[in-house]
């Protein structure tokens, strides 16, 4: 039952969201609500654990909510659940694409897109900037925080550093400047 | 022969984007544009950002999309599989220890300290997605406005990404063929 009622309430909000992982932390705080998985400040540390390991936000609050109300078989159900909407939906958009990409009205259409692509990532540049800055700013550390985002972003848009080895050194260097 | 090697690329290609993307979907383009265009030539420059878009526009996250598309496009749905596998599977693995270890986890100063590096740096790799994605999409003036007007219904969330890019394909297409007309 558990596992059943894990799954409908990832698969919904695998659905529903669209546009990256930090528009469905709200639907699944209120799914977790809804049947009680989680007190407010388990998922506050849900959230944090979801932001500090790698991988798709959603996905990792997915497992991490399985795991917590029904073990390791939860954490697998929860999982597939969420990703399972981005199966159906990318079959059925890539096909659709695949036989309309040429035609005009889709290429002018995705002239039109591109630059909004361009405005999104950019605007989250500028809010995850502002939120790293906010929280990493006291003192020197600021300095670091800039140099570090500044340095990268040259090196991975200008010089084509491999952004692995751009976060591994980041982390090395954390390690040793931010005390 | 071909083919299987094709899938145990798609899984190990993936898992390593999953095991490197921090704080969301945006920061892991420049990664995938790396392995899937100038690495392994799955797909070309100027589709990457279509495909970007499209798995933006579809429900599910974007990394976990992008794996689907590129999969699909590579070898069915059993690629699709593989690239899926590939990209939850460093997230599955990882959670299940931390959900364990959590409060050892969360007041490990090292590791602490580690993330705030890698947090500064996935600001730049943002950054720098957003600059890659303007030398490929941006081809003229109407392009420029449309990156400010996305860039400020955005930032201020002031209507959902959805329809911003809904909005996005309406100017092109009304955009594009009025030139057309006037040619």
């Amino acid at each position: 039952m558990i596992l059943f009622q894990l799954f409908s309430a990832f698969f919904k909000i695998g659905l529903f969201t669209l546009g990256g992982g930090y528009a469905m932390l709200a639907l699944i705080q209120q799914e977790i609500v809804r049947y009680g998985w989680m007190t407010p400040q388990e998922f506050v540390d849900v959230v944090g654990i979801a932001e500090v390991t790698p991988g798709p936000i959603a996905v990792n609050a997915a497992t991490f909510v399985g795991f917590r109300t029904a073990g390791v078989q939860g954490a697998l159900v929860a999982t597939g659940a969420v990703v399972l909407p981005s199966l159906i939906s990318v079959m059925i958009v890539s096909r659709v694409w695949a036989r309309y990409k040429n035609s005009h009205i889709v290429q002018n259409m995705f002239a039109g897109i591109r630059p909004v692509v361009v405005g999104l990532v950019g605007a989250a540049a500028v809010l995850v900037g502002l939120a790293t800055f906010r929280s990493l700013s006291s003192g020197i550390h600021g300095l670091y925080t800039l140099v570090l985002g500044g340095l990268t972003f040259y090196g991975v848009a200008f010089r084509k550093w491999d952004p692995i080895k751009v976060l591994v050194g980041a982390a090395l260097i954390g390690l040793i400047v931010y005390r | 022969m071909e083919k299987r090697s094709t899938y145990s690329r798609l899984f190990t290609v993936f898992f390593r984007i999953g095991l490197f993307t921090f704080g969301g979907g945006f920061a892991m383009l420049p990664l995938i544009e790396k392995e899937i265009v100038d690495v392994h030539g799955w797909a070309r420059r100027d589709e990457i950002l279509d495909i970007f878009a499209l798995a933006q526009s579809v429900p599910g996250a974007i990394g976990v999309n992008t794996a689907v598309f590129i999969g699909l496009r590579l070898r069915g749905l059993l690629g699709a599989m593989a690239a899926l596998l590939g990209v939850v599977t460093p997230s599955i693995a990882i959670i299940l220890v931390i959900a364990r270890l959590f409060s050892q986890f969360q007041s490990n100063l090292h590791l602490l300290r580690a993330f705030s590096g890698v947090k500064a740096a996935v600001v730049g790799l943002i950054a720098a997605a957003a600059w890659r994605a303007g030398k490929n999409g941006v081809v003229d003036r109407f392009g420029l406005l449309v990156v400010g007007v996305a860039f400020l219904l955005s930032a201020f969330a002031i209507i959902p990404i959805i329809w911003v890019i809904v909005l996005g394909g309406l100017g092109g297409i009304l955009h594009y063929r009025r030139k057309e007309g006037v040619q």
